[in-house]
């Protein structure tokens, strides 16, 4: 008996002495320091490949791969800027696009929006984000570019008189510019909203009460309580929709036309870097093709980092100035 | 104290170690499934189906499995470079210089089937087969016949009402044999095209959109009135596509068939010599019911192999696949080799080499 609770009183101190312990701690850290590093060490790896990849083509092409917009496989040229500029118009045309729209969801959604509503309506925004891009790359096919080419395009061209613009110059075949631009909207759409609507609720109660309090109406007490406050974090939505767009390879081949040539027509058809390397990569046998491709993905890289460097400088900026 | 630290990183340790351990038996797990594959290979996309269709019928009469991956034919020709698969496939020839950097030694190529690619168009209120020639063929896909009632195609097609509309041009946008073959075919039969655009598994086109796979052109020429395109005959058939008649070099005008393609090899094989490598082109052949447009598709072996075993299950296929296969082929729409090729091809395969002495 006395043995008994010896031994019970030995299991407590034992579990005391356990719980006091750093032991548990230090497994956690070290578990999570190991994740934590894990993933820079991956994004420095695959830096590290592709540029060790595309550097044969660098060494003979130097920088002319992504100033020269001369790409011809047969003839050993390979000068991507069409590809680089594609892939900053398109994804630019998808964010004057949703941006607008993501905020405007969101704000609804936590604003205005009735508590029945909420939940669908968000749950069903999400769902853009869930649908694979080659299934937006057929309804871009059968759907979107048709619409565009019979009812869109003839209204900014002869509607608005806008065809005498370099803008909306051209032959309007479908794939283009404008059915790239349209379906990276739709697909970064989701990203920003959901990032928005989060950012937006959690803006604390007070300060939208302070606002009403001093008298502001609902639509004052948005545009300068809500807003102001998340703004940072809308910033940090929308760069991840333009990550998305940035990086999106398949629905995009599929609507844009796939046409090495810069145009400044949204009605031209145009490329992308990723498409590029979608499009050749499988079938590139000769050397120098494939590290013109691999330095494409590099400058990709690279265009990445730095969209992402101006997004943090922006989020800095703007809290700083709130700070003050 | 320090001492339970520093067994716990140890506990820890293993147990990550372990984590490994069984991560690479669960590999080598499935290593061992797929050693019970007989034979692996990898490349084009395009004789896929015919390919597949045989791999299955092979191992149900012999019990041999085959495994095979449609990568393209360049990472066919990669692999095989490499030596990481017993045997590639490729639509377009390997050049000497890929030829030279194969691991293994000479390379052999196998004909198997041949394939063709046709002219596909979407024209409002055509209905019987466009007549085009190479020269206008040429025109349409350089931008320099930019109008469908352009008289170089009016005066082909008498007595067919054809619009005032634009020509949209629908080419390939990924590197593909379907490209390689109507460019080879250009090249061949329009002097110009060779000088301007040459040939390729991805040419730099002058004019119109690209689009991925043969199902994005015909997709495309579908939904674009005005639209023109090139697509593989296979597709086409079982699609229903409209196709054009093309001029050959007889100067009759051919419609696409499977006969016509197998005709095309016949034409070209006649005047073949006896030690060919059969990395030929036989577009343009000669021949009243050739059809222009064709191509072969090739297995590639090494001529030398190093494992008797494989060596053997290999050249029992390709022997099988070179006279049971071939009658397939016409089922899925691919034109099998004139029977007396076939029958020189064996001859070649007969020469591959088992010793794996070099």
């Amino acid at each position: 008996m006395t043995s008994l609770s010896a031994q019970w009183l030995d299991r407590d101190r034992r579990r005391l002495i356990l719980e006091q312990s750093a032991i548990p701690d230090t497994i956690y850290g070290i578990l999570t320091a190991a994740c934590a590093l894990f993933i820079p060490a991956l994004v420095i790896a695959i830096a590290v490949a592709i540029f060790a990849a595309a550097w044969p083509a660098f060494a003979k092409l130097g920088l002319s791969i992504v100033t020269s917009s001369d790409w011809d496989v047969a003839a050993g040229h390979f000068g991507a800027a069409p590809a680089v500029f594609g892939t900053l118009v398109s994804s630019a045309i998808a964010l004057v696009i949703a941006t607008p729209l993501a905020i405007g969801v969101a704000i609804f959604l936590s604003e205005f929006s009735p508590a029945w509503l909420r939940q669908p309506v968000g749950f069903l925004v999400d769902l853009l984000a869930a649908i694979p891009s080659v299934v937006y790359g057929l309804w871009g096919i059968f759907v979107l570019i048709p619409l565009l080419r019979e009812h869109v395009m003839p209204f900014f061209r002869d509607t608005l008189h806008l065809g005498s613009t370099p803008f909306f110059s051209g032959a309007a075949y479908g794939p283009s510019m404008l059915a790239a631009g349209v379906i990276l909207a739709i697909m970064a759409l989701p990203y920003i909203s959901a990032v928005s609507r989060e950012v937006l609720m959690a803006v604390p109660r007070s300060q939208r009460e302070a606002a009403l309090a001093l008298g502001a109406t609902r639509w004052e007490m948005i545009r300068d309580a809500v807003v102001p406050y998340a703004r940072s974090g809308i910033i940090g939505g929308i760069m991840l929709g333009l990550g998305r767009a940035l990086g999106e390879t398949m629905a995009v081949t599929m609507v844009i036309g796939n046409r090495p040539e810069i145009s400044a027509s949204l009605l031209a058809p145009g490329y992308t870097m990723a498409s590029l390397i979608a499009n050749e990569f499988s079938e590139a046998t000769n050397d120098l093709h494939l590290s013109a491709l691999m330095a494409v993905g590099a400058a990709l890289f690279v265009i990445t980092l730095i969209v992402n460097g101006i997004a943090r400088w922006l989020v800095w900026s703007v809290s700083r100035a709130r700070a003050k | 104290m320090r001492a339970l630290k520093v067994t716990a990183l140890m506990l820890l340790a293993v147990a990550c170690a372990k984590e490994n351990a069984s991560n690479s038996n669960t590999a080598s797990s499935t290593a061992t499934t797929s050693g019970s594959v007989d034979l692996t290979g990898a490349g084009a996309t395009f004789p896929y189906p015919i390919y597949s269709k045989w791999f299955s019928d092979y191992a149900a009469q012999k019990g041999v499995k085959i495994n095979y991956q449609s990568i393209g034919s360049g990472g066919g020709i990669r692999q095989l470079s490499e030596e990481t698969v017993d045997f590639g496939a490729s639509d377009s020839p390997m050049s000497d210089d890929e030829m030279s950097k194969a691991k293994g030694g000479p390379v052999l190529h196998i004909p198997t089937v041949l394939g063709a690619d046709v002219v596909t168009y979407n024209v409002p209120g055509v209905t019987a087969p466009l007549k085009l020639t190479p020269e206008v063929i040429a025109g349409i896909f350089s931008g320099n016949i930019k109008k469908w009632n352009d008289t170089r195609i009016a005066s082909l097609n008498s007595g067919v009402t054809l619009p005032s509309s634009d020509i949209l041009v629908v080419h390939r946008s990924d590197g593909s044999g379907t490209t390689y073959i109507f460019t080879d075919y250009l090249s061949t039969a329009v002097p110009s095209w060779k000088a301007s655009i040459g040939k390729g598994k991805e040419v730099k086109w002058p004019v119109g959109i690209g689009a991925k796979g043969n199902e994005g052109v015909a997709g495309q020429v579908k939904q674009t009135p005005g639209a023109i395109g090139y697509v593989e005959l296979a597709y086409a058939k079982q699609n229903n596509l409209p196709i054009a008649a093309v001029r050959n070099q007889a100067g009759q005008f051919v419609v696409a068939s499977v006969a016509g393609v197998t005709a095309a090899a016949a034409g070209v094989a006649k005047s073949l010599p006896e030690n060919t490598d059969y990395r030929l082109s036989i577009v343009n052949a000669p021949g009243a019911d050739s059809y222009p447009i064709s191509s072969f598709t090739w297995l590639l072996v090494y001529k030398q192999q190093k494992d008797a075993a494989k060596g053997q299950k290999l050249v029992d296929f390709l022997n099988w696949a070179l006279t049971e296969g071939e009658q397939s082929a016409s089922s899925l729409d691919y034109a099998p080799l004139p029977t007396d090729m076939a029958a020189k091809v064996k001859a070649r395969v007969a020469t591959v080499s088992l010793s794996g002495a070099k």
